[in-house]
């Protein structure tokens, strides 16, 4: 081929887009995007997909065992690296099974693109094999779906749909392509090409006017506080950066939901702890008293208010938040700004410094606040012979806290546990199901930021029923050689529903005992992992840094006191202010009323 | 905080201008019965070929809050390009549509004629016994001609719900 030659083919290929396969513009397109991993499982569905993946050496695939895992694990990835997580799974139980998944992504605004197969485009509708209404079962659970009936629109709806699933309130999207758009060809056009041509267009910045009436409330404010939220960890590191700038100007304290953790430091003197139904003591009587909130990047979830009535009675609320819908939903506010809330924190910042403000004095605020503190709402009962579940958070969080560690967690008692006693300094670093309550979530979630940070300590703090139910990916774990450490804390209950079965509905402890366990060690080892078991405190210290030490899958068969309650805990239908606390003393049976026993 | 938590139930029309693709009806119905949202009544067609624009007009009611959540949910979905509040809207108008047979002999023949006169309801249909009227109006306008001619003898009925658009050209 002469010079000559190749500059006209070049010129050529610029004028005119270039042919592909529908199954070779998925994978050119996910390349296109920046895309690294992904995670799936074939199926009759896929399998053109599957093909161009064969000789794409850019593009590494983690094969789990059920298609869950390959959600979780796609949201493991993206929130620990902030970029968007990726699933491949096939038509009919491929994406069914995927849908636990997608529902997770979207209650905690995780940006996923699942796709999936489809059965052929003239198939559809006649109960093929393995075909399912894919489109239709996702519509509710995703940001935006699509069914993509034309090669020549795949190009454009794969890279749309990874620029709706990262931004503005990011969530999961689902493209749904039938097996013969896979084979036919097309045209594939570039990121650039491709730009959205409708009308979504997430507002970022924030009205000015509104956010200098905030800094004002909050330069004038005697008892203010900062309620963040899981918004702060999706706007990014520079997001994080910018709250504790604020919060170091305006001296008020921080408090986060559990989504948010991390994005304010927890050595930090003005950290409260987490709020909510089992949150800080501290962080919840403060969100009670306080004259000015500012929500940031939160969403007034059931978990955080109790009851609604009676939640911060006196103060003013600023509420920040990229998603319109979500101001005004639960409570009201007096103060609405929509807009992305790094963005809306760099413009409070100015507008505080251009004002040259002070702050009032908020001496007696952080006097009151310490007396709450004092109060030591995490307070347990350690026991010399006993492991206690907080003890083995706290000695798991001081063995492991001066190194590269991501922390995921199931769902339950263990859950709570993990989120007051490990205590994060930076973003990105923990992973839980917080709107959904999602167990089995932790495991697979491990696979993901494990892939995504090969060389860091990434635990899973899990329950023995929990663990239970995405089990099989550890052999995911054994055959990518991902070192991830499954820390159960192992009561044998199923921990949250017995501790509600006691309050609620008098000790009668209906199906919530973890019959038949498996014996974690040997599972662990019959898997191709390590397994290691703790019985007593004084060997825990031990056992765990022969965890950390181990460089393959670990499953940690931690045996935790059996009927050990998480506390504090706001019970269902209560305020703030009416704490249940661990050594209280009262009568747990006549702690919730009958309103609030309808509550979940 | 303003005390807006006990308000009274409101009616709302809402114009929802969408992208006309495949399911995009499904999602914006789906939204009303996933949020346990009302739908009163709902009309859809394909209004802009070149832009592939379709207009859904939605009557729904709730408390001022409810109807704000609405409108916010509507607006966040990717296929929607905008929502307009035709109510709220002083420029607002909406029209129904409502195809109505009714049974008569002798008087109430006659009677029927002439509310349908009144009311300038045409008459698309007769037969000896009965009539089939069509009639364009507000709805509240359809609901007075329906009542009137239940006791004449009113067989069938059937509306397209509520169409919106806002006069002049802002």
């Amino acid at each position: 081929m002469t010079t000559q030659t190749a500059t006209d083919t070049k010129t050529q290929i610029q004028a005119q887009p270039e042919i592909l396969t529908g199954a070779q513009i998925l994978v050119r397109a996910l390349v296109d995007q920046g895309v690294d991993t992904l995670f799936g499982y074939p199926g009759g569905a896929v399998l053109p997909i599957y093909d161009a993946l064969y000789d794409e050496p850019r593009l590494r695939h983690v094969l789990v065992r059920h298609e869950q895992g390959a959600t979780h694990a796609a949201e493991g990835y993206a929130r620990s690296t902030g970029k968007p997580g990726v699933v491949l799974v096939t038509s009919g139980p491929g994406a069914t099974n995927a849908v636990t998944g997608i529902v997770d992504a979207l209650m905690d605004s995780i940006p996923l693109v699942v796709i999936t197969g489809q059965v052929a485009t003239h198939l559809i509708g006649s109960d093929a094999f393995q075909e399912a209404d894919t489109v239709g079962i996702t519509r509710s659970c995703t940001k935006h779906n699509y069914l993509v009936k034309r090669v020549e629109d795949l190009a454009r709806v794969v890279h749309e749909a990874f620029h709706i699933a990262t931004s503005g309130r990011p969530g999961p999207v689902v493209i749904d392509i039938p097996k013969d758009v896979q084979f036919l060809p097309g045209p594939y056009v570039g990121p650039e090409a491709a730009r959205p041509t409708f009308s979504y267009n997430p507002r970022t910045r924030g009205d000015q006017a509104k956010i200098a009436e905030a800094v004002e409330l909050i330069a004038a404010a005697r008892r203010p506080i900062f309620y963040t939220g899981g918004g702060i960890i999706n706007a990014g590191p520079k997001a994080s950066e910018a709250l504790r700038e604020l919060a170091h100007l305006t001296g008020a304290p921080v408090t986060s939901t559990l989504m948010g953790l991390g994005a304010f430091p927890a050595a930090d003197p003005q950290w409260l702890g987490m709020l909510g139904m089992h949150g800080s003591f501290e962080a919840n009587n403060a969100m009670h008293d306080c004259d000015v909130m500012v929500c940031l990047g939160a969403r007034f979830d059931d978990r955080i208010t109790g009851r609604l009535d009676a939640f911060s009675p006196g103060s003013k609320k600023i509420h920040v938040d990229i998603d319109p819908s979500s101001i005004n939903k639960n409570v009201l506010v007096d103060l609405g700004i929509v807009g992305d809330v790094g963005s809306v924190m760099r413009d409070m910042l100015a507008a505080w410094k251009a004002k040259g403000h002070e702050g009032a004095d908020l001496t007696a605020w952080r006097a009151q606040i310490e007396t709450w503190r004092a109060r030591n709402g995490f307070a347990y009962r350690k026991d010399p012979k006993i492991i206690k579940p907080q003890y083995a958070i706290e000695r798991l969080y001081a063995l492991t806290k001066d190194r590269d560690t991501y922390i995921s967690t199931e769902v339950g008692q263990h859950q709570m546990w993990a989120a007051q006693f490990y205590r994060f300094e930076e973003p990105n670093r923990w992973m839980t199901s917080g709107g959904l309550g999602t167990m089995g979530y932790g495991l697979p979630a491990a696979v993901g930021a494990q892939m995504a940070h090969p060389d860091s300590l990434v635990i899973d703090i899990a329950g023995e029923a929990s663990v239970q139910m995405t089990m099989q990916e550890f052999s995911t774990a054994v055959q990518f050689d991902l070192p991830i450490k499954i820390f159960i804390l192992n009561n044998e209950w199923m921990g949250m529903v017995r501790q509600w079965q006691q309050l609620l509905h008098g000790e009668r402890y209906s199906h919530s005992y973890s019959e038949s366990l498996p014996d974690f060690v040997k599972l662990a080892e019959a898997m191709g992992g390590v397994g290691i078991r703790a019985s007593t405190p004084d060997e825990l210290d031990a056992k765990i840094m022969q965890m950390i030490d181990t460089r393959r899958p670990v499953l940690f068969d931690c045996r935790v006191a059996k009927a050990e309650n998480c506390f504090p805990m706001i019970p269902s239908g209560r305020a703030h202010n009416d704490m249940l606390l661990g050594d209280s003393g009262v009568d747990l049976d006549s702690a919730i009323d009958d309103e609030g026993k309808m509550l979940v | 905080m303003p005390p807006r938590l006990n308000e009274a139930v409101e009616k709302r029309t809402f114009a929802v201008l969408v992208n006309n693709e495949p399911g995009v009806l499904a999602r914006v119905v789906g939204l009303f019965s996933a949020r346990g949202y009302n739908i009163e009544s709902l009309t859809v067609a394909e209004t802009d070929v070149e832009a592939h624009v379709s207009r859904i007009t939605i009557v729904t009611s709730g408390t001022p809050l409810i109807l704000e959540q609405i409108r916010a949910q509507l607006e966040r979905m990717v296929s929607v390009r905008g929502v307009q509040d035709v109510t709220l809207d002083p420029l607002g108008i909406e029209r129904e549509l409502a195809l109505i047979k009714v049974r008569g002999k002798g008087d109430d023949r006659a009677e029927a004629l002439r509310l349908a006169d009144i009311f300038r309801a045409k008459v698309i249909d007769t037969s000896h016994e009965s009539f089939v009227f069509e009639l364009t109006g507000a709805s509240s306008k359809i609901d007075q001609f329906v009542a009137l001619m239940r006791p004449i003898g009113l067989v069938e009925l059937s509306r397209t719900g509520v169409l919106s658009l806002t006069r002049g050209l802002g």
